[in-house]
């Protein structure tokens, strides 16, 4: 009995040992999938949004843009986007197959040519728009495309979150790693750190004005991202998202790409 | 084509086509009919009214040729756009317009109707009946597949200006490509520069009355497919054109009217591709193009890499090469039968988009240069600058675009957009 009861400690003991060894990287994991999970199932939105660009001296411009996007099972989103402003790329639109391993897919339209040009997709941590968001920062977010790291729950803008770290699989990354705070009751984002290749922190982006669609859905509202090293920031408001309009494969092909609007 | 021929046929068609601006407004008329009882209970969902005006200011340090063309030019473009929407989108009336005003040139001061089209998307297939524009093709200096719409030369010699082509357009998307099917009933004709512009032969082109092989001339129809795929890092299209040419022969006039031009009827097969890996762009272009006076093949092939967010910088560094064959040799119009293409593009990614692009087209075998400089920068939201500089050295004499070796220019335009 002695003898039974001590192996039994010792049991506990060494699984208990192994969860702890195991909990940093499977934790991270399970918090994103969990994330990833409570998303699945949104089948396609769409949205319209605008960007103000604020340089270091407090000069603002705008970009007003539209977004559909189509939840892909088994692989990554698909996502058209078309340009209002500046007006003079009104029409310039671009369609993403994203996937979860390997490159995306991307096609560019340019209106004054009408032409559709098969992009590479190999540009991840360039600015989109001359904005301070990289290209990487505005694509599918796939469990995939990270390793992750849980680092324990601390309060971020008033919000109980859990915090984790996460590192780009894909070497063309701009970062090393992100840390981001995810919602402990809901799995949204609520903060992004971002990081450069040489460590140091580069961005924070803050999620705002969440509402929830469907009863299932947290879109935000609002995201902003400071740059520390230049002083710039970008503000993304999203109008409204629209949830299940019926949109198909048929409306993310070229041929949609030509008379999106 | 043998001179018997040639005489006969212009004999019989001396002034005889139909003119455009009459075929569109009849057309028009048409169209409008159908839509005033449509739209009349039909609520559009989406209206935009856009487009922008642009001033230029070209620039050639050479007198040219003949001593009418003129060495400096003011000009002003517009192009306004408007586009109506119905039925979520699955109906749509799309109109854009161009015309321009230019101090010396008469030709081109021009108005066109780019597009003027009403489609309709179904599940599986579209359908366009209008004035539309389709662009084929993947490579960047030579625009060889591309035949579906009439070159606006006046507009731009380097061939990606177009003139609104009217057309009946079947569109079927499906998991095996999609399938363009084109009826073309009228034929654009090619305006040259008037004389006092400049980029044009001195001598004087009977381009408004040409000579077509087809009896129904420019009335005839035009029949063009082609299919199209991706697959993978595969993009690729194969095309066929049966009808009156787009590229006019030109021949030594009867008497001192200039050139007559002759459109005959032709085939011509087209493969497009593009192989799109990691940051490199392989592109191919080849065509096939016979009629009763000539056979040729003609292609292109290069490759664009991009090195992307330079030391963080944003700054995107396009490198790009194609080399461009055509069996005419120098009877070719474009004059690159066998010629190397050698660019760069420069985007900044910054908040005025200011991008640079870069340029050279060398002539293997002989003396011929061409080289461009382009630059342009937002100003404000909505207001756009472009400085171009177009040289062209050493052109040899055996080559069409000898007429232009005295017509390197230099360019400023400001655009406002709307």
């Amino acid at each position: 009995m002695k003898y039974l009861s001590k192996t039994f400690v010792l049991l506990m003991l060494l699984s208990f040992g192994q969860a702890m060894a195991q909990s940093a990287e499977e934790k991270g994991l399970a918090v994103a999938k969990e994330a990833d999970a409570r998303d699945t199932g949104f089948g396609d939105t769409s949205t319209k949004l605008t960007m103000t660009l604020t340089n270091q001296h407090g000069q603002t411009s705008s970009r007003y843009m539209s977004n559909r996007t189509l939840e892909v099972e088994g692989d990554g989103d698909k996502s058209l986007i078309v340009f209002d402003s500046p007006r003079d790329v009104k029409g310039t639109a671009t369609l993403t197959y994203t996937h979860k391993s390997g490159t995306d897919d991307q096609w560019l339209f340019l209106p004054a040519l009408q032409r559709v040009k098969r992009i590479s997709s190999n540009n991840k941590s360039g600015p989109f728009m001359g904005s301070e968001f990289a290209y990487e920062d505005l694509s599918s977010q796939e469990v995939e495309k990270y390793t992750y790291k849980y680092l324990g729950e601390e309060s971020v803008n008033g919000v109980n979150s859990i915090k984790i770290e996460r590192y780009p699989v894909d070497p063309k990354s701009g970062y090393t790693k992100q840390i981001v705070w995810y919602n402990a009751d809901n799995y949204r984002q609520e903060q992004a750190e971002f990081y450069d290749r040489k460590d140091a922190l580069l961005k924070t982006l803050t999620y705002g004005k969440y509402k929830l669609y469907l009863d299932k859905y947290w879109r935000a509202g609002e995201m902003l991202m400071v740059n520390h090293q230049t002083g710039k920031k970008t503000l993304l408001e999203f109008e409204d998202y629209q949830f299940a309009t019926g949109l198909a494969d048929g409306d993310f092909t070229q041929n949609s790409l030509k008379r999106a609007r | 084509m043998t001179n018997k021929f040639f005489i006969r046929e212009a004999e019989r068609t001396s002034g005889g086509t139909i003119d455009f601006s009459a075929w569109v407004v009849r057309s028009v008329m048409a169209i409008s009919l159908f839509f005033l009882t449509t739209l009349s209970w039909a609520q559009p969902d989406y209206k935009e009214f856009s487009g922008n005006i642009k001033l230029d200011y070209r620039y050639f340090p050479n007198d040219g040729l003949d001593p009418r063309q003129e060495n400096s030019f003011f000009s002003i473009a517009f192009e306004p756009e408007y586009v109506l929407e119905w039925n979520e989108g699955k109906q749509s009336l799309v109109f854009k317009g161009f015309g321009r005003l230019d101090q010396h040139d008469s030709e081109r001061t021009h108005f066109d109707i780019r597009e003027l089209y009403w489609q309709t998307v179904a599940d599986k297939w579209e359908l366009s009946i209008g004035v539309k524009k389709i662009y084929w093709g993947v490579t960047e200096s030579v625009h060889l597949v591309d035949v579906i719409n009439q070159t606006d030369i006046v507009e731009s010699f380097d061939g990606e200006a177009k003139l609104g082509q009217p057309m009946v357009h079947f569109s079927y998307p499906a998991n095996w490509g999609t399938l363009d099917l084109f009826l073309l009933p009228y034929h654009r004709k090619r305006i040259f520069p008037g004389s006092k512009g400049r980029l044009g032969p001195t001598i004087p082109i009977n381009d408004k009355n040409p000579v077509y092989e087809s009896d129904a001339e420019n009335t005839r129809p035009d029949l063009a497919a082609r299919w199209s795929h991706s697959v993978g890092i595969f993009d690729f299209g194969v095309s066929h054109f049966y009808g009156n040419g787009r590229e006019p022969f030109l021949f030594p006039g009867q008497d001192a009217t200039g050139f007559t031009v002759f459109y005959p009827l032709m085939n011509q097969t087209g493969l497009d591709v593009q192989i799109t890996w990691n940051a490199f762009l392989w592109k191919f272009e080849a065509i096939r193009r016979t009629t009763d006076f000539q056979d040729f093949n003609a292609a292109a092939a290069g490759l664009e890499y991009t090195i992307s967010n330079v030391a963080n910088s944003g700054l995107d560094i396009g490198l790009l090469g194609e080399y461009l064959y055509d069996s005419r040799d120098e009877a070719a119009f474009s004059s690159l039968d066998n010629d190397i293409f050698i660019g760069s593009r420069l985007a900044f990614n910054d908040t005025q988009s200011t991008e640079i692009l870069l340029g050279g087209i060398f002539d293997v075998e002989r003396s011929t240069k061409f080289m461009s400089i382009e630059a342009s920068r937002r100003f404000g939201d909505s207001w756009k600058f472009n400085v171009e500089a177009r040289i062209f050295e050493d052109v040899d004499p055996a080559e069409f675009a000898y007429f232009i070796r005295r017509d390197s220019f230099l360019q400023f335009s400001i655009a406002k957009y709307f």
